[in-house]
């Protein structure tokens, strides 16, 4: 079927100004031919109804200022192997060496142009696969363009996270980034990413974890008010492997993260969760998950966490795919929504699909202010209005952290979080 | 201590009047005790001096030490030494316990201009109180009140009571819910409280509580008025012969 006229136009326009890369041309082509036959979105599209694309179509990236640096980076303290990417390009000056026991890490443009099987294998099969049923252009886009990112694989235990650093200087930096990821069987890692990027920044990981492997991901977007951020994290899980990935978003005119799940051997498990806070009307954030269950006796945990106020919009689409034959399966989904006024909204479209008879699946989405009555208990034993507040703004975020297995991790989220709410004062 | 002068008080959202002229004098080291029917307006006198929404007060004053109370908010009501054990302990998923009381005794001390007590002090005091309410580690990891017996909330209580040593103590209907033993433990943790300097109100429906908590003076409550006053002998007189014939003798 041909595209609508309009369409058509705007994803030409977008592509006029990209140059297709000569790595993996047989990848990229098919790539560019996904983007081409499905063109990208529009709001009237089922799947941009509460998220407006207009923006990460257009052309050139909105300008976004890039605020001052305040306080220590983010996990400062603990022992990780940093890949800076300023801009969007890998600054090789600000990085570590990219070693470290249990893993082989690599440029991405590296990776893709020497021999490196199983990183080409993997460019972009993911990404392909993960275009059904849902149409995920930007992703198919970021295949068929992206030069910068990593591949990172592991080979065994390792010995200490990874760490992505999104460092911004120009006010227009629109990059992508596509990083590949392979866990071997019985292997584990841990990849880190702080910052957010870009102007506007469009990042790819594509994961594989190996039978018996564990991926685990912690993610912090970076505090920029203006940025736009769309993410697309493709996963398959392999039989008694785990996957988690964890996102903590704070400000941000535009964030949409997209996760997409394909848990396809048995007793496996996948956990995604995230928290946001947002603060104004300019504030719009979008958790988008695809999780599909093909394999006997697996478990998924989606948890979904977002404080908003003074106008902020939070969305969540997230679905849970039970496939014939997946039997034992424990799907577990729950958005919620803090509002600390009534000019914000949350818009929520959670869904469950089965086709397998023998399994326990649980959504539930809630909207709501906070608990007056406890807020009263709190402040009858002296605690002030506004810590009080904060204080239970931090426990009903705390669902959502506790699906960090490393609570060295989770603490600096959570330090990070209570900062934020103490300088942005309550009503 | 606390005094409490023609105090009246109005539903907020309903036109309807609760406390119809209160008044009630707490000396320092003197234990009250406040019984009477439901619906008599004993908890809203709690909740009305403890700073909780939804009340009017169309007219009376209500001062602790001279300071008055109702032009506070709640917060400040605690640092200025008023407690309120509450007849339903909420439930604060998500909050440790532990991090609770030390929240709440440091923004206390905060609010005097007191230092704040480190972590290691904090936790020598709480865990030597816990103790002796029967609170164990598990109950004080927990968050608060999730998943507590009503027995545990109400020790709960009586822990944050401690530890915040109040000046002026209110129990609304801390009997409720509790078994013998339960109420037993409860008691003894007041009356350790006990002291010179601090007042309590002890708000319940029943005498078997003060058996444990001896009062000095006990109040009987009816329609929002204090209609009757007297030595701890009132309050067996109500065990034996129900609130019908005092409200009817007073009327």
């Amino acid at each position: 079927m041909a595209l609508p006229k309009v369409k058509a136009d705007a994803t030409e326009a977008r592509l006029a100004g990209l140059t297709l890369p000569d790595t993996v041309s047989d990848a990229r082509q098919s790539a560019l031919a996904r983007v081409s036959a499905m063109g990208l979105p529009h709001n009237r599209d089922e799947y941009w109804r509460f998220t407006n694309p207009r923006t990460l179509v257009q052309p050139e990236a909105p300008l976004a200022e890039v605020p001052a640096v305040d306080g220590a980076p983010l996990w400062d303290d603990v022992d990780r192997v940093r890949i800076v990417f300023v801009d969007g390009v890998f600054n090789a000056e600000r990085s570590d060496d990219l070693k470290a026991a249990g893993l082989e890490i690599a440029q991405l443009s590296d990776a893709l142009s020497a021999d490196i099987s199983w990183a080409k294998d993997l460019y972009g099969t993911l990404e392909a696969r993960g275009q059904k049923p849902v149409d995920r252009p930007f992703a198919a886009l970021n295949t068929a363009m992206a030069t910068e990112g990593v591949a990172i694989r592991a080979t065994a235990k390792a010995e200490k996270p990874v760490n992505l650093i999104y460092e911004r200087e120009s006010q227009s930096a629109d990059p992508l980034l596509h990083t590949l990821i392979k866990v071997d069987s019985g292997a584990e890692m841990t990849v880190l990413e702080t910052g957010a990027g870009g102007a506007r920044f469009s990042s790819v990981i594509e994961v594989d974890v190996g039978e018996g492997g564990a991926f685990h991901h912690v993610r912090d977007q970076g505090r920029d008010h203006e940025r736009r951020v769309l993410t697309h994290c493709f996963a398959q899980v392999a039989a008694k492997a785990t996957f988690k990935s964890f996102t903590l978003s704070v400000n941000g005119a535009l964030t949409r993260n997209e996760c997409v799940i394909d848990i396809r051997g048995d007793d496996a498990i996948a956990h995604v969760a995230g928290a946001c806070v947002g603060d104004g009307k300019d504030f719009h954030h979008d958790d988008t998950i695809f999780v599909t269950h093909d394999a006997v006796n697996c478990e998924s945990r989606q948890v979904f966490k977002k404080v908003l106020r003074n106008g902020a919009t939070g969305v969540f689409q997230g679905k849970i795919l039970v496939k014939a034959g997946a039997q034992k399966t424990d799907g577990y989904q729950i958005s919620q929504s803090l509002m600390l006024d009534d000019d914000s909204q949350f818009l929520a479209k959670p869904e469950l699909e089965i086709y397998a008879d023998d399994v326990a699946c649980s959504h539930g989405s809630t909207s709501g202010a906070i608990d007056e009555t406890a807020l009263f208990y709190l402040q009858s034993r002296g605690v002030p209005r506004k810590q009080a507040t904060d204080l239970l703004t931090l426990a009903f975020l705390a669902e959502s952290l506790q699906e960090i297995e490393d609570d060295t991790l989770a603490e600096a989220l959570r330090d990070r979080l209570a900062g934020w709410l103490e300088r942005h004062a309550t009503v | 201590m606390l005094e409490i002068k023609g105090l009246k008080v109005d539903l907020e959202e309903e036109d309807k009047s609760i406390l119809k002229g209160v008044d009630l004098t707490v000396e320092p080291g003197k234990v009250h005790a406040i019984m009477g029917p439901n619906g008599s307006g004993k908890s809203t006198l709690s909740y009305v001096l403890s700073g909780k929404d939804g009340y009017t007060v169309t007219d009376g004053t209500a001062t602790l030490d001279g300071v008055d109370l109702l032009d506070m908010d709640p917060e400040e009501r605690a640092a200025a030494g008023l407690f309120l054990a509450f007849q339903y302990p909420v439930e604060i998923p998500g909050v440790g316990n532990m991090t609770f009381l030390r929240t709440a005794v440091n923004a206390q001390r905060k609010a005097r201009g007191q230092d704040e007590l480190s972590a290691g002090d904090f936790l020598k005091v709480v865990r030597e109180k816990a103790k002796a309410l029967k609170i164990d580690a598990d109950m004080l990891k927990r968050p608060v009140n999730v998943g507590f017996s009503g027995g545990e909330k109400k020790r709960n209580e009586i822990l944050q009571m401690a530890m915040l040593e109040p000046k002026m103590c209110i129990l609304d209907e801390t009997d409720s819910g509790l078994d013998v033993d339960a109420m037993k433990l409860v008691a003894d943790g007041v009356n350790a409280l006990r002291s010179e300097g601090r007042g309590f109100l002890v708000i319940t429906h029943y005498q078997r509580l003060l058996d444990h908590i001896k009062p000095d003076v006990v109040h009987i409550m009816s329609d929002g008025r204090i209609i009757k006053s007297g030595g701890p002998e009132l309050a067996l007189e109500v065990e034996h012969n129900g609130y019908t014939d005092i409200v009817a003798e007073e009327a």
